[in-house]
């Protein structure tokens, strides 16, 4: 029994030296080990060139129009021109991107090549009937099921009416001041850094621990290191240790990354420390015990998928658990790793220490637990 | 006496995998527990090794309890487990290193894979040794901490005949250095080879114990006539001159208790008009008498084959 083995009256101290012999020969079996590589450091940042790359096109901005000016003059002077001061006038609106089309392309030929809907045609001679005060339409291609489409068409509508207004030696009554918020929005991306950072801090720990507690219990390596001074103690001290590592080096390749392909919003504080600590010790706690507490190494991998999935994806990892349904995030908060992830949300995006130190208190509290019970169900001895 | 056990128990559930044994071991000798699979020297031996606590009896090793007093006496000595394992992408020189680590001990690791013969090895990856060579790693771990006394858990099973013989070599190498060696194996040319006193388990229990010598001379059945012949003659002369006789293969195998016995026998055989020929003396080898002691062969794997033979 354990208890009696918890007794014994020769109980050795821990020793540094044998969890840095441990932890060495740990380390470097990791490193050689391809697959487990890819998927501790490579992969998580590939998820986020994935999402990121996903996400942050949308909500930047400006719709795409092609233009294509039928009316080539000629003109007298210039300023007779006012289909390119129309196009100027499009151009400088700050909603539209204006890409011109040669007059002599067919349009909807072309619209339909570049999988395009949105289009203005200004038709021939519409300069000279605009300054001859002789009414002319301007084409506007759309599809009313998108939203773009009500865009360019504000646009043009508004512009012409400018025009219109500017014809008849009109003044606008009300006029609108542009103003550019200068509040930090935050994106996606910054959601998802620290979501991504909790991801690899669950999986790592959490998977090479249950794989390597039920396998070696299988392949008797428990019983080999039994028989030599190293306590299981020491052995989990090491494992926790190269998970702490293991997650340093993958929040700063995955900030690294956020930053430079993205330009994240992230702030890099101590308080990302604790996060960084106790998340790798918590969750190699985890699948030490689920290891444990599995006959085989192939019920521990089921075992562990089913701790593992449910948090992977509800806690907040690809998205802010904020857009889930109620029932959702009811569920999200009984996930350990919800408090990890919103922590590091916390401290990294939100600026909010208050909320981060209680993130952390839960975090500490649920490491403690599983640790304990880890070490005290985990035995390197049978009866 | 390195090891002293008496009277030692032990239980799964309703299996009395461990049934009262009583043995010592001698300083400087090889002792060899031979069983056929299921006869319980693992768990004698893990007993021993403080793996695994009795549930009765005595058991004292290099004068300590294995199990209340393991950690101290895993100092003082060396084991294979089973089936020995290591971690995939180690090296056996850093496996050794490793274990000096553990153990806080200094050591040349050269002079560890010179003795196990390994050097050739060294640097390879555990994941990518052959049988014979993980074998090896695990007697030059069990060597890191100097023990005068090893453990060494069916070493050769599962290995090819010249990695056996290269196990074995080193094996007798660790005892021309004076160390004490319990070993468990199925293997009868093994435990011959490399022991000098057996004990053969079955079920449980010690069914015989000695140098193979006093084995034979004790549990075997003295001298033998062995004639080419079918089971059908063998069948023929037990019935005819009322001899002991079993038959194996080809072989009929005739136990002589006295000395016209073998006359009556080749009378029978001649009387019987079945062919037979190719006569021969022999006496019982350590294979008779393990075979009638376990009631049956041992096959590769350690498992008991055949049952009970005629005779």
């Amino acid at each position: 029994m354990s208890a009696v083995d918890e007794k014994r009256p020769d109980r050795r101290r821990i020793s540094g030296r044998r969890i840095l012999a441990d932890f060495k020969v740990y380390s470097r079996g990791y490193m050689r080990d391809r697959i487990g590589l890819f998927f501790g450091l490579i992969f998580p940042v590939i998820l986020i060139l994935i999402f990121g790359a996903i996400f942050s096109g949308t909500g930047t901005g400006k719709v795409t129009v092609y233009v294509q000016n039928l009316d080539q003059g000629p003109f007298p002077t210039p300023q007779a021109d006012i289909g390119a001061q129309f196009i100027d006038a499009l151009n400088s609106s700050g909603t539209l991107d204006v890409v011109v089309v040669s007059p002599s392309e067919d349009f909807a030929r072309y619209l339909a090549n570049h999988s395009a809907s949105d289009g203005i045609v200004i038709p021939q001679g519409f300069s000279s009937s605009y300054l001859e005060r002789q009414p002319i339409n301007i084409t506007v291609y759309g599809n009313p099921s998108s939203s773009s489409s009500g865009i360019v068409a504000g646009t043009v509508v508004g512009i012409s009416n400018g025009f219109n207004l500017q014809l008849f030696e009109g003044t606008s009554v009300i006029g609108v001041d542009q103003a550019t918020v200068s509040s930090q929005q935050t994106q996606y991306i910054d959601f998802l850094i620290p979501g991504l950072i909790g991801f690899s801090i669950l999986v790592n720990p959490m998977f090479s621990l249950v794989n390597i507690s039920s396998e070696y219990k299988k392949n008797k390596l428990f019983k080999q290191l039994s028989l030599t001074p190293l306590t299981k103690m020491e052995w989990l001290a090491s494992k926790v240790m190269w998970y702490i590592v293991l997650s340093a080096a993958s929040f700063l390749l995955m900030v690294a990354v956020g930053v430079a392909a993205f330009g994240a919003h992230i702030t890099l504080t101590v308080w990302i420390i604790p996060f960084l600590i106790l998340g790798p010790t918590l969750f190699a706690a985890m699948g030490m015990l689920v290891g444990t507490v599995s006959k085989n190494p192939e019920t521990a991998g089921v075992v562990g998928n089913i701790v593992t999935f449910p948090m992977m994806f509800l806690a907040g990892t690809f998205f802010p658990i904020s857009i889930m349904p109620g029932w959702l995030q009811s569920i999200a908060h009984v996930l350990p790793l919800f408090y990890v992830i919103e922590g590091l949300n916390n401290v990294m995006v939100y600026d909010n220490i208050p909320g981060a130190l209680f993130d952390i208190a839960v975090v500490a509290a649920l490491t403690a637990a599983f640790f304990v019970a880890a070490v005290i169900l985990f035995k390197w001895r049978e009866d | 006496m390195p090891i002293e056990v008496s009277g030692l128990i032990k239980h799964y559930g309703e299996t009395k995998a461990v049934d009262g044994i009583t043995f010592s071991v001698r300083e400087g000798e090889v002792f060899g527990l031979l069983g056929p699979n299921g006869a319980g020297k693992t768990t004698t031996i893990e007993i021993l090794e403080g793996l695994r606590r009795k549930d009765g009896g005595e058991a004292l090793v290099l004068g300590l309890d294995p199990w209340t007093d393991g950690s101290r006496l895993h100092r003082k000595i060396g084991v294979i487990p089973q089936g020995f394992n290591f971690f995939e992408k180690t090296t056996p020189r850093e496996a050794i290193i490793y274990y000096a680590s553990l153990f806080g001990v200094k050591v040349d690791p050269d002079e560890i894979l010179r003795t196990v013969l390994l050097e050739d090895s060294a640097n390879h990856l555990f994941a990518n040794l052959s049988g014979g060579q993980k074998q090896k790693t695990g007697l030059a771990l069990s060597l890191v901490n100097s023990p005068d006394l090893l453990f060494l858990d069916e070493p050769t099973t599962g290995l090819d005949p010249n990695a056996r013989r290269a196990v074995w070599q080193v094996i007798s190498g660790l005892k021309a250095q004076g160390r004490t060696i319990v070993l468990t194996t199925h293997y009868l040319d093994e435990a011959q080879q490399l022991s000098d006193r057996v004990a053969i388990m079955n079920r449980g229990r010690i069914v015989a114990m000695g140098t193979t010598e006093e084995i034979i001379s004790q549990h075997g059945s003295g001298e033998r006539l062995e004639i080419q012949g079918s089971p059908e003659l063998a069948e023929y002369i037990r019935a005819n001159a009322g001899l002991e006789v079993e038959s194996r293969g080809n072989v009929v195998s005739i136990a002589l208790r006295h000395k016209n016995d073998a006359l009556a026998a080749l009378e029978a055989a001649e009387r019987s008009k079945m062919p037979w020929g190719d006569i021969r003396t022999r006496r019982d080898s350590l294979d008779d008498v393990f075979v009638r002691l376990v009631r049956g062969e041992v096959d590769e794997s350690g498992e008991v084959v055949g049952g009970e033979r005629s005779g």
